[in-house]
């Protein structure tokens, strides 16, 4: 119950990035399409989900004093790994994400995850906790992305979703759009859950 | 002539912040308060000058050299982590009013992504030497002129009456939003600016 309640809090509770808000530059910026959101979303669930594993398997090991560096050692190398991976066999998301794929290495949540709960925890909930937070940033990814996409261009995945005369408004693939929109969502987020509570 | 258009097309027309979106974690977490703000932005122009120059030399010294390109993240952010702690250690013994007004904020400048930006992005442009340092310092300059503007908004928003949800970073982010679009009337003057310099 209790491992489950680990997985299934990055769902919802933890939602980055609107409760936990950290990471915010690769959501601003691969957000143009629902599809580069996913695909930043997937890589994203791999570093994170790995480099909690790997750290929780080496929390006796590592020193207090040097954790973050070894910590950033642990997920520069996934990055790289996912890096050269997209490169060789998924060559247009490695072209559309461009610099943000060395970025995930200076993402706050996946830094932020090895040392508020891998660092304590052990193998299994690490990986549960890696596991939902990166499914969840993922979701929020697709999701903005989605809206940003059927705003901007009038398509969902590349294909067209909107009537044929509608003009669609640029500016939400630029980015502007991309400020507003995440604005606008997290003040959803907050109304939403404030009438929950009441 | 060209570092000219270089300098304004990285401050006003890219600006690492507004239309590059590089950067954002400090800049909604230290532009409450404009003292913050001002720290935050000095601190960044002075790591990520010095980061870029050696990044560079890294990468066309001992990278290149070597045929160990695909090292170039794990080296890069390496370097910067090193070179902050270090840039930090020597403040502190030799500059302390300097340490005590930026002190706080070096460390938070590791995880900086315009850090590791810039100097990917120099590299990747393939700039040289001279172009990446200036490149670098504007980048910076332009991260600082957005963060100052954002801090005298959110100031005065203190003191607005804004609804209760989108109070916070929603608020922060609409505005910077807004910011990002009035950057947008910049665009196209480095083209004309090229021209002028030319005639």
């Amino acid at each position: 119950m209790k491992l489950l309640r680990t997985f299934t809090k990055g769902l919802w509770e933890e939602l980055p990035p609107f409760r936990l808000v950290l990471g915010l530059c690769p959501v601003l910026a691969v957000t143009k399409s629902a599809e580069t959101g996913l695909g930043m979303g997937l890589a994203v669930i791999f570093v994170l989900t790995c480099s909690n594993v790997l750290v929780s398997c080496l929390r006796n090991v590592i020193p207090r004093k040097v954790r973050i560096a070894s910590y950033i050692v642990i997920i520069a190398s996934f990055v790289v790994m996912v890096e050269l991976a997209s490169q060789a066999f998924f060559y247009k998301i490695y072209e559309s994400l461009g610099i943000f794929i060395p970025l995930i290495v200076v993402n706050c949540i996946i830094l932020g995850r090895a040392e508020a709960f891998a660092s304590r925890n052990g193998i299994i909930p690490s990986a549960l906790d890696g596991l939902g937070i990166g499914l969840g940033f993922t979701m929020s990814l697709t999701v903005l992305g989605a809206i940003r996409e059927i705003l901007g261009a009038g398509t969902l995945f590349g294909t067209q979703v909107m009537w044929s005369s509608f003009r669609p408004f640029t500016f939400m693939v630029e980015a502007p759009g991309a400020f507003i929109s995440l604005g606008v969502l997290l003040a959803l987020m907050n109304a939403f859950s404030k009438t929950q509570q009441s | 002539m060209e570092y000219i258009v270089l300098v304004i097309s990285a401050v006003l027309i890219k600006n690492i912040l507004l239309a590059e979106y590089l950067g954002n974690c400090p800049f909604l977490g230290t532009s409450k308060r404009m003292d913050t703000a001002v720290g935050m932005g000095l601190a960044v122009i002075f790591v990520m000058t010095i980061a870029t120059a050696v990044t560079y030399v890294v990468q066309h010294m001992v990278l290149v050299p070597l045929n160990l390109g695909y090292l170039q993240t794990i080296a890069f952010i390496l370097v910067i982590a090193a070179l902050v702690q270090f840039v930090e250690m020597f403040l502190r013994k030799f500059a302390p009013p300097l340490y005590v007004a930026l002190g706080i904020f070096l460390p938070l400048i590791t995880t900086n992504c315009a850090v590791l930006g810039t100097a990917i992005l120099c590299i990747r442009r393939d700039m040289n030497f001279p172009e990446a340092v200036v490149f670098a310092i504007a980048s910076a300059s332009g991260f600082t002129l957005a963060l100052i503007l954002l801090a005298g908004i959110r100031e005065r928003l203190e003191i607005s009456n804004v609804p209760r949800a989108l109070r916070g970073t929603a608020i922060g982010l609409i505005m910077a939003g807004l910011m990002s679009l009035a950057f947008f009337g910049f665009v196209g003057v480095d083209g004309s600016l090229k021209e002028f310099i030319q005639n």
